[in-house]
């Protein structure tokens, strides 16, 4: 576990994310439509310390992929900032990212070894292709599979195998950072528990850093020291992972919490909570939670909630917690 | 138990005639679903569990064939009826739910008239008795303003809306038995919750025979009353659900209850089966797990387990459970 004050690989503040959904042209004028936007991110800051594992959680729609591809540099952030530290040559922190799906992440039409080899050739990593042959063999090792496996094309693996592969190729360029947007979504259970065993073993060994992006709440327990929830693209709560699952605060972490599916201890005879998210184009005023919350009053519809920090280190945007703190003060 | 099943399976065997021979997809698979019961289908992608599903149904896809067993409807062997009847069963004796109610569902007609449709092929109701049978099934199911919004599209639904649409549509004919494919997985969590919810009282108040296909144990420990695991095209295990989860006989059933990350505590390292599923054309000889067991023995990789009671439920392994068990405990 990795203590609070580690220095942090990557800062976000106040990060916004606006996308345009607009009508055509045409139509604007025709029909008088507004231009439209959705904020698929809105105000949202976290820090990750360096040799640690924070995770993003929410469900679809929420705007943690988003984050994912705004902290790669695969969008602009429409407002705000994104830092990585400096690294050891004093140059950011190197940033790579890993794909949920290992069926469409890797060119069919390329042998395992071009695929992994693109990056050390792209980027210049190695001198000769001697050198990039030995590279290309250690980290297909690195990842559990073996150097002749690299003659051959994705379609003859498993989808295991697959996302073995893609982390492979993420690690070619010798990353300090990787984004994991949903690595194993797509696969079995018991190959998930191999990719996650994996994706451990490696942080422990190259001291990576990770920003874990997934919807399931059993997976990133087990993966992050930091969980932050999302709802309608903002974090509601961020805290350490065990304060998280033992006191979770805003209402939305302890429906999400409710509702898992439990194995050792199933709950047969639950009453799921209605409703369901509202669409990001018209979010709810005040607090976006209040139409689904058991606990929301006139001020939770009017006022949106500021993040209120608590004493054990986790931080919960609601405005309940926000006043029995207040009470307790 | 002289309650006579609602779908009573017999080592059916399903297979895919190809160039390069015979796959055999399904072997062996016998199960039965008593009225008003859920019986969950487990394992992982391959294992056979939608096949099942959809031989049951008669849906394979050809040159896919069921090539041996029996399948038993209420009493009636439906394997062999030729298609035009088996037609008519297909949506007023079994009810199908599948994984993306977007798929399943016409774009181009309202929900209303999807309902209706079915209703008045499967009954002689009048279109404007139809139709208001129709609204009742969205109420049953859970659906705000039915009246309302049984107009709408299926685009003007979100995702565990139309669902429920779906479902009510599997149900419009009052079917002795639903078949339901991963009807959770394309759902989030919160939603998920209430369509499993649904499907149980469902299942209570109308005596509705479910099998539930899925991959998701947490689905299946919260919703089934028993669980067949499948691997390989085969059962390996099968038995009442707190059992199987609390006390998994097969080693395939432990490794992969291991393999869950669970909300309990935290591990350094989660149990992991290593390698993959075999290939439905390269199955090993003897046990098909054999060559992924922790506890394998000569015997499994010469001869095929079948299934035989152990613990509370049947599980197809040589090993016994209590050698076994102080086995991994040494």
């Amino acid at each position: 576990m990795i203590p609070h004050t580690a220095p942090s690989a990557l800062t976000v503040s106040a990060m916004t994310r606006r996308f345009d959904v607009s009508a055509p042209w045409l139509n604007r004028v025709i029909e008088r439509k507004p231009r439209l936007f959705v904020r698929a991110v809105d105000d949202v800051s976290f820090e990750v310390p360096k040799g640690g594992c924070l995770s993003l959680v929410g469900e679809s729609g929420c705007g943690k992929s988003t984050v994912a591809r705004l902290v790669t540099g695969l969008y602009a952030p429409s407002e705000g900032s994104i830092a990585f530290a400096p690294g050891a040559d004093g140059r950011p922190l190197s940033v790579q990212m890993i794909f949920q799906d290992p069926y469409a992440s890797l060119n069919p039409r390329w042998r395992v070894f071009d695929i992994i080899a693109e990056p050390l050739r792209e980027l210049k990593l190695r001198e000769t292709e001697a050198e990039i042959a030995d590279r290309v063999a250690e980290l297909l090792k690195t990842v559990g599979l073996t150097a002749s496996d690299g003659r051959k094309f994705p379609h003859e693996f498993s989808g295991g195998q697959r996302q073995r592969i893609s982390i492979a190729r993420a690690l070619a360029s010798e990353p300090d950072f990787l984004v994991c947007d949903e690595p194993t979504s797509a696969l079995d259970v018991s190959v998930q528990a191999q990719i996650l065993n994996l994706m451990r073993r490696l942080q422990d060994e190259m001291g990576l850093t990770y920003l874990f992006i997934s919807h399931d709440m059993s997976v990133v327990r087990h993966m992050s020291d930091q969980i932050a929830v999302m709802y309608l693209g903002r974090i509601v709560e961020q805290a350490p992972t065990e304060v998280l699952f033992a006191h979770p605060r805003h209402p939305y972490t302890q429906l999400l919490l409710e509702t898992i599916p439990n194995v050792t201890a199933p709950r047969r005879d639950r009453e799921p909570q209605a409703g369901e998210v509202p669409s990001p184009l018209k979010p709810p005023s005040g607090c976006t939670f209040h139409p689904r919350c058991p606990q929301a009053d006139s001020r939770c519809s009017a006022e949106r909630p500021e993040m209120t920090a608590m004493p054990d280190g986790s931080r919960v945007a609601c405005h309940r917690v926000e006043e029995m703190l207040a009470r307790m003060a | 138990m002289t309650e006579q099943p609602t779908l009573d399976v017999r080592n059916l065997r399903v297979e895919f005639p190809g160039r390069h021979g015979t796959v055999t997809a399904l072997d062996d698979v016998s199960l039965t679903i008593r009225p008003g019961e859920i019986l969950g289908v487990v394992g992982e992608s391959g294992a056979g569990k939608s096949m099942t599903g959809l031989a049951v149904q008669r849906l394979l896809e050809p040159p896919g064939h069921i090539a041996g067993g029996e399948v038993w409807l209420n009493g009636r062997r439906i394997d062999q009826l030729p298609e035009p009847q088996m037609e008519k069963i297909r949506g007023r004796e079994i009810g199908a739910i599948f994984q993306d109610p977007l798929t399943s569902l016409n774009p181009l007609f309202s929900v209303g008239r999807q309902l209706v449709e079915t209703i008045r092929l499967h009954s002689d109701l009048s279109k404007p008795a139809a139709r208001a049978r129709a609204v009742d099934l969205l109420a049953e199911v859970g659906i705000p303003a039915p009246a309302e919004r049984v107009d709408h599209f299926p685009h003007q639904f979100s995702g565990g809306m139309r669902q429920r649409v779906v479902i009510a549509l599997a149900l419009a004919a009052r079917p002795r038995l639903v078949i339901a494919d991963e009807p959770t997985t394309a759902l989030d969590v919160s939603i998920q919750a209430q369509i499993t919810a649904l499907l149980r009282k469902l299942c209570k108040d109308h005596g509705t025979a479910v099998m539930l296909v899925t991959h998701d144990m947490g689905v299946i420990a919260e919703t089934a009353d028993r669980v067949a695991v499948m691997y390989a095209g085969r059962l390996v295990e099968i038995g009442p659900v707190a059992e199987v989860v609390a006390r998994p006989s097969h080693p395939y059933t432990r490794g992969l209850m291991g393999s869950i990350p669970t909300l309990g505590a935290r591990v350094p390292r989660l149990a992991q089966i290593d390698g993959a599923m075999p290939r439905l054309d390269a199955i090993p000889t003897g046990c098909a797990f054999n060559p992924r067991c922790p506890l394998v023995q000569d015997r499994c990789r010469r001869d095929r387990p079948d299934l035989r009671p152990m613990g509370a439920g049947l599980a197809a392994c040589w090993i016994d459970p209590a050698a076994a068990a102080t086995e991994t405990a040494a």
